[in-house]
């Protein structure tokens, strides 16, 4: 449809309501109504029926989008989470539901009569004080129920956790495993250039086994701790069905740990879908392509896991790969050049 | 005393007591319309610029939701009309992310806290607390214009190379810091940061304002707690104000500083676009703890003028006082402190120490008190009331109903447990558009309707309020009420599209329904608009045999039809007692105004109680 059709269409159905609503006006001018306290009873019936049915359909269609959801927690910190969900979702739609069910009530029941009289009552300390102390009491639990699980997610890693960074950038995930010395290679911003956009220092021999991945690959139930950060603008680093995420900021190291305890496979049984991958997304706007930031990740057994990492780190480490070969090609070292404008491989 | 306060309040305009038909300087076109010195002048510009940038930002969202709802369709029709925002007829990503951030920006600071406080705040307070004016008429002038100066300049962005900023309205660095970064951060970024400024100064000027007319100005016999709630939700808007919005000045500085003076206020450790920065020490987190601890008090600063009128509207047209007067006082009073030392919730995983997070979770869930007192006091409010349901006060009750709605989704997103899943998630949208975008437009839309009659001296259409009333709130339904399925199946915030992840991309049906519903909500706006102006002009008229026409306590409804320089011919009514005296007498009339003396009766139970 054309740009004036649509402006034509919107404006005619405008007018038309108009139209309607002075007519409506005027019948009620000429009734002698207009003005009146009088509400028309209908009004009264209609707003309440309206509201009722809007609380309804809003709780219902919890429990028909619910299979929707995320599916359950795929990581042991999630599961935490939502058991604060369960008790908040409680707590909070007994409110919601006992609230705005007076409040439609009331619209009707207690709609003008010309005959009615309002009931003074202009306060209540009993009543104030109870309905202050309750809400209270409930928000004291919910508040500390969430720090009890606040802290343990945010505790310390445990140390046989596996290091993988995450690195974003506009618009992807730099992913490096810390190879077979478990030891990620130190980094150093002075380093970075576009032939080594991460600054990595290769002279750092622990920097030699750590290789990059396409596919970020955990261990079933063995915790993985992510060191996070971002090359350019702030990104964030979320694994929603691991219920984890945090942002990743440039200049300053972020990190969260989590024990994945649902594998891949498992998953797609669960969810009925045989292509179902773990992905991670980035949940901080970044830019023009924020929404376009897929990584997947992969849950396996341990032995898989082990088999996978060790022959990335032999046969398929950065330095290896990529790092070696510059370096042959272009026939010289690497240097701790601090010129970030320049090439760092010494000729 | 009274006296010499008096004098003082009629001072600016050269008027002795008790003289106002007679002008001592000659009001011309200019003067009385466009460099008015009069608040209600000033509230009617306010209330003008603030719907129109209200059409603007909710035009944006309509064409954001086309490109959400059908994302595979192309619509050159839209092309005629934007032009490049949507080559090939389908919304370019770059605009996209304008069109949200320029949603937010309108939507937040010129609408909901210009249009609304800019408008009421100048508009009541001294017409409800017995005042001729503003303690400085020619502050008060200076805050509008500031306010049209502000806005010109963000106008003038969207016409910039590069576009309008496009970071979010949070406009955090070094996305917003860096032009190579993105287009929208480049001169766009610089003059929302100038608007910004400018928009302050208009706020800040307005709120000192506010705050010395309600201390000092008012009538006699107006004690501070006979003010009707309005004046007190509108004077602690402005005392938040006043206190928040200028460390958002210290950031916006800082972000210029790092964007064109080398300053490593916010950026350290940058590769971007090929090349290593040299900026280094700043943090981003910084601006973020900044922008915030204006950015939570800003959220206060919208709903309390909506929640003062919802409660003055609903205890109108129940005919019994707002239940709990002072509780509701002190609730406003204990949201405004608890709101400066929440800001960080909205930080939870931008990588602060968590230790902080446990302390913003505790005081986040407190504020959630007082607000569930006025909840529960505008339901007893309607209890056993006599409730008249005209468009001012549907509008109030769909306020208490999206308010609830809104307010406890606010509990879950506040314990910081459950933020780490549902942060940058639909959930989010779903709870502060509900929230500030239903509750806050609900009150001022209540406050429109039933203020017309004061600024214009005509009625809208009520039958046209009721379409409004009804389609925006089934509506707002529609549109809010599923992003929190969204939201709870991972689905990010401020996505262009959502194909890309297999998780996200199962909603395309719940999507369109949302696009719909935001299109039928606009154009009920646009009803509502030319209800608005129609009624100016052409409304049903106010006469001098109905001045009070909701029966009203407050001491606004004592003015002439239209009231002019001034307020009150002759002397400014002396206030005996509270503004809630609904149906207190078991016979006779359903309300007592404020300036009506104490009966004997009244007079013999008041010295029974000391």
């Amino acid at each position: 449809m054309s740009a004036f059709l649509l402006i034509l269409t919107v404006a005619l159905v405008i007018i038309v309501v108009f139209q309607i609503g002075k007519s409506a006006e005027l019948a009620r001018i000429l009734r002698g109504e207009e003005g009146k306290e009088e509400t028309n009873s209908s009004l009264a019936l209609i707003t309440s029926v309206i509201g009722f049915i809007i609380l309804i359909l809003s709780i219902i269609t919890i429990f028909i989008y619910k299979p929707k959801f995320l599916p359950v927690s795929a990581s042991e910190q999630g599961v935490w989470i939502q058991q604060m969900i369960n008790w908040t979702m409680f707590f909070t739609c007994t409110v919601y539901i006992f609230t705005t069910f007076l409040l439609f009530w009331f619209v009707y029941k207690y709609q003008y009569k010309k005959d009615r009289k309002a009931f003074w009552f202009p306060d209540d300390l009993r009543l104030e004080l109870a309905w202050t102390i309750i809400p209270a009491i409930v928000l004291t639990v919910l508040v500390v129920l969430g720090i009890q699980k606040w802290f343990k997610v945010f505790s310390p890693a445990p140390s046989d956790a596996i290091i993988v960074e995450a690195i974003g950038q506009q618009f992807k995930w730099n992913i490096r495993y810390a190879g077979a010395d478990k030891i990620l290679g130190k980094k150093d911003f002075s380093l970075t250039n576009s032939d080594n956009e991460l600054g990595i220092n290769w002279n750092d021999k622990n920097s030699h086994d750590d290789f990059m991945a396409d596919e970020i690959v955990l261990p079933i139930n063995t915790p993985v701790l992510f060191k996070l950060g971002a090359l350019d603008v702030l990104h964030n680093f979320n694994l929603s069905q691991f219920r984890m995420k945090m942002d990743c900021v440039p200049g300053i190291p972020t990190e969260y740990w989590m024990r994945p305890t649902i594998s891949t496979d498992s998953m797609r049984l669960i969810t009925g879908n045989p292509e179902f991958d773990y992905e991670v997304n980035c949940s901080e706007m970044c830019g023009s392509a924020h929404y376009n930031m897929r990584k997947v990740l992969k849950v396996v057994s341990r032995a898989e896991y082990d088999k996978w990492a060790k022959d990335q780190s032999e046969n398929h480490s950065y330095y290896k790969t990529v790092v070696l070969p510059a370096m042959k090609e272009k026939g010289g070292e690497i240097s701790m050049n601090t010129d970030t404008t320049k090439n760092n491989i010494k000729h | 005393m009274e006296q010499t306060i008096e004098k003082i309040a009629t001072a600016d305009h050269g008027h002795g007591i008790g003289h106002h038909e007679e002008h001592h300087h000659v009001e011309t076109f200019i003067n009385k319309y466009i460099f008015s010195q009069d608040h209600k002048m000033i509230a009617r510009q306010f209330l003008f610029t603030g719907m129109i940038w209200a059409i603007i930002g909710g035009l944006f969202s309509v064409l954001f939701r086309v490109q959400l709802g059908w994302p595979d369709a192309t619509f050159p029709a839209l092309e005629q009309l934007f032009g490049n925002w949507f080559t090939d007829g389908k919304l370019d990503p770059n605009a996209y992310y304008m069109l949200v951030t320029m949603h937010g920006t309108i939507m937040v600071f010129f609408v909901l806290t210009a249009g609304l406080s800019g408008t009421f705040a100048n508009f009541l307070i001294p017409l409800q607390i017995g005042a001729r004016d503003m303690a400085s008429g020619f502050i008060n002038m200076l805050s509008y214009w500031f306010f049209f100066a502000s806005s010109v300049v963000m106008f003038s962005s969207f016409f910039v190379s590069g576009g309008a900023a496009s970071g979010g309205w949070t406009i955090y660095p070094p996305l917003s810091a860096l032009p190579q970064a993105s287009s929208g951060s480049g001169a766009g970024m610089t003059l929302w940061l100038i608007s910004m400024t400018l928009f302050i100064g208009s706020t800040l000027m307005g709120g000192l304002n506010y705050v010395s007319t309600v201390l000092n100005l008012r009538t006699k016999g107006m004690d501070l707690f006979r003010m009707p709630l309005t004046v007190w939700a509108l004077f602690f808007t402005a005392i938040i104000g006043i206190l928040s919005f200028p460390v958002l000045v210290s950031g916006v500085v800082l972000l210029v500083f790092d964007r064109t003076l080398g300053t490593s206020f916010y950026l350290s450790d940058i590769y971007i676009a090929g090349k290593a920065l040299s900026n280094s020490g700043g943090s981003p987190i910084l601006f973020q703890h900044l922008f915030w601890f204006l950015g939570h008090p800003e959220v206060y600063i919208v709903i309390l003028p909506a929640m003062g009128m919802v409660s003055e509207i609903l205890a109108t047209n129940s005919r019994k006082p707002i239940f709990g007067y002072k509780a509701m006082v002190f609730s406003i009073l204990g949201i405004t402190i608890l709101g400066f030392i929440v800001w960080a919730h909205h930080m939870f995983m931008s990588g602060m120490n968590p230790f902080i997070g446990s302390v913003f979770t505790l005081f986040t869930l407190l504020i959630a008190i007082p607000s569930a007192v006025k909840v529960f006091n505008w339901l007893t409010t309607l209890w056993r009331g006599n409730i008249r349901l005209n468009s001012a006060s549907l509008f109030s009750i769909g306020f208490v109903s999206v308010f609830i709605s809104g307010g406890v989704t606010g509990i879950w997103l506040g314990n910081a447990i459950i933020d780490v899943q549902l942060h940058d998630t639909y959930f989010v949208v779903a709870h502060f558009h509900i929230v500030m975008g239903i509750a806050a437009f609900f009150g001022m839309f209540a406050g429109v309707y039933h203020w017309f009659p004061k600024m214009f001296g005509r009625f809208m259409n009520e039958t046209l309020g009721y379409v409004h009333f009804f389609v925006s709130f089934i509506g707002s339904y529609i549109i809010f009420w599923p992003m929190h399925y969204l939201g709870m199946s991972g689905v990010p915030r401020r996505y262009y599209s959502f194909k890309e992840f297999q998780a996200f991309s199962q909603y395309d049906d719940l999507n369109k329904i949302i696009s719909m519903g935001a299109i039928m909500v606009f154009i009920a706006q646009l009803l509502f608009v030319a209800n608005f102006v129609y009624s100016i002009y052409r409304g049903r008229k106010m006469t001098k045999d109905n001045l009070n026409p909701w029966q009203s306590n407050t001491l606004e409804w004592t003015t002439d039809v239209e009231p002019g320089h001034g307020n009150w011919k002759g002397a400014i009514p002396t206030v005996y007692r509270w503004a809630y005296d609904y149906s207190k007498n078991p016979t006779g009339a359903d309300f007592t105004p404020q300036n009506v003396p104490l009966t004997e009766e009244e007079l013999a139970n008041e010295s029974k109680k000391h």
